[in-house]
């Protein structure tokens, strides 16, 4: 099905709040909507629990109080790319890919015709038979991407997946993304601390304020898509940015900060 | 063939030098042979008693075969158990931790009485000694399983049999075999101690059973012909288990990776 524009949002967050064992109150009140074939941003100061707000939406957290309701077709039908790759070093690129679509219980063709697929739109097609620690950072990160991608979700979660590549990759992997997002009719939320890469990448941008984190502004970004290099030095992108780094700058003063 | 020669020679001089001014000391000071026997005499006793001491090795290699053998199973079985719930690992550890330290010569007597069969009582004896490495190493690697991975199996609903299957399995392998190649070493030990307490004479009796007849009649370089047999023997063990280990994780675990002064990887 092709993405509604209307209302029907893919993942709702009602005044969540999350407090973990330890007392941190990680998340207090937070309201999000997550339409379908949305890219938003979710952008926030280091340990706002930008990340708690991915694993709710994820379902792999549970609200202390609030709801978090989620309208998949497929409750698997969901994708999630860590800070690292998290890749098995034991397996195969090929057979990493694939575990998701296993635990799915998945026909064997079935299978292998996704990854081969996936391989082949995420530039891994000569190495299917590799070992994750045969291959770079960037590599790797695309692996997990592929992984995520395996399943066809509606819903991709990113958490700061490209924080720890070098800039050139990082670009190269921002544009790949985009060029799935457009392909793929998904909704994606990605968590970054880079203003510049959520103005980039996101149709919205919602800014978290320091812990426990809340929504304090949401930004949209109209410039269309694909956004190449140089939109980056595009008077809309630099407003974005400033808009962005404003906003951000007013969250962490609310949070106490300097 | 070069690399293999400067990797080899060193250490095979080292251990020639040392033998040869073994052999020199015990000559020129005229060391009689029933305090220290030199190693030509060694080999001599080798050579001469091979028709007693061979079965004997063989003996003693058998139980420690079987010991490690069931250490492997049973501990690996055990460390699957222990990581099902905190309440079992809570509960069934610390009979692990209290065999591991009770030294086995003071149980070894009662074990010998209780187990009628004397050849299952050396195994036995050796399995208590060799299981604990395996089963504390594979306990560890299980919990180690990278956490993310377990959330992405719970993000497709994973069963616990196929968390186990296709993650903490393999996450535990390396644990496991750097544990067994702890246990090679211990099964030994166990089976020649248990031999000893055992004593046992007749056909069914190992190496240990030979030192100990040895030192009753002073054949003080059969003793030490055992000895070497026996050192040996925990040598090739080891090596054969790191062979193992290496041929295993080769692929894709740091400890058995070759590196190259600058590893080419695919840029990305």
């Amino acid at each position: 099905m092709l993405p509604a524009p209307g209302p029907e949002p893919v993942v709702r967050l009602r005044q969540v709040t999350k407090r973990f064992a330890g007392g941190i109150e990680a998340l207090a009140g937070l309201d999000l909507i997550v339409g379908p074939g949305e890219l938003l941003a979710l952008l926030g100061p280091s340990g706002c629990g930008k990340s708690t707000a991915l694993r709710l939406m994820a379902g792999l957290a549970a609200p202390t109080t609030g709801s978090v309701e989620r309208r998949l077709p497929d409750p698997h039908a969901v994708g999630f790319v860590f800070q690292e790759p998290t890749l098995m070093p034991w397996a195969t690129v090929e057979r990493n890919v694939a575990l998701p679509l296993k635990l799915l219980g998945l026909p064997r063709p079935e299978i292998r015709r996704r990854v081969g697929e996936r391989l082949e739109r995420l530039g891994l097609g000569g190495f299917a038979r590799a070992y994750p620690r045969q291959l770079s950072g960037g590599m790797r990160m695309r692996v997990s991407i592929a992984r995520a991608l395996a399943v066809r979700p509606r819903l991709l979660l990113l958490d700061e997946p490209f924080a720890a590549l070098d800039e050139i990759t990082r670009w190269r992997l921002n544009d790949e993304l985009l060029d799935l997002w457009r392909s793929e009719s998904l909704a994606i939320v990605f968590v970054t601390h880079s203003v510049y890469e959520s103005a980039y990448l996101a149709t919205r941008i919602a800014v978290l304020s320091a812990r426990p984190g809340r929504i304090v502004g949401e930004i949209a970004v109209d410039a269309p898509v694909p956004r190449g290099p140089e939109y980056r030095g595009s008077e809309a992108y630099l407003r974005t940015c400033r808009a962005v780094s404003a906003r951000l700058a007013e969250a962490l003063g609310e949070g106490g900060g300097p | 063939m070069r690399r293999f020669l400067a990797n080899v020679l060193p250490p095979a001089a080292v251990v020639a030098l040392a033998l040869a001014a073994w052999e020199a000391v015990v000559r020129l000071r005229h060391i009689p042979e029933y305090l220290l026997p030199g190693p030509l005499r060694i080999a001599a006793a080798l050579r001469d008693d091979w028709p007693l001491l061979y079965p004997s090795l063989l003996q003693t290699l058998a139980v420690t075969g079987e010991a490690l053998l069931a250490a492997a199973v049973l501990g690996g079985g055990l460390a699957v158990l222990l990581i099902q719930a905190k309440w079992i690992e809570r509960s069934l550890f610390p009979f692990a931790v209290i065999l591991q330290v009770t030294p086995l010569v003071a149980i070894a007597p009662l074990l010998l009485i209780w187990v009628k069969d004397v050849r299952f009582a050396l195994v036995l004896c050796a399995f208590l000694v060799a299981f604990f490495p395996v089963a504390a190493n594979t306990t560890l690697g299980l919990q180690s399983a990278d956490h993310h991975l377990l959330d992405l199996m719970r993000l497709y609903g994973a069963s616990r049999w196929k968390v186990l299957r296709y993650i903490r399995l393999p996450s535990a392998l390396p644990y496991f075999l750097g544990g067994l190649r702890i246990s090679g070493g211990l099964a030994l030990i166990g089976a020649v101690v248990a031999e000893f307490v055992a004593g046992t004479g007749g056909a069914a009796s190992g190496l240990a059973y030979r030192i100990l007849e040895a030192g009753y009649t002073l054949a003080i370089p059969r003793m030490f012909a055992a000895l070497a047999l026996l050192a040996g023997s925990g040598v090739l063990l080891y090596a054969l288990l790191s062979g193992v280990s290496y041929l295993v994780l080769r692929r894709w675990h740091e400890s058995a990776v070759r590196r190259e002064a600058s590893s080419a990887s695919p840029a990305g």
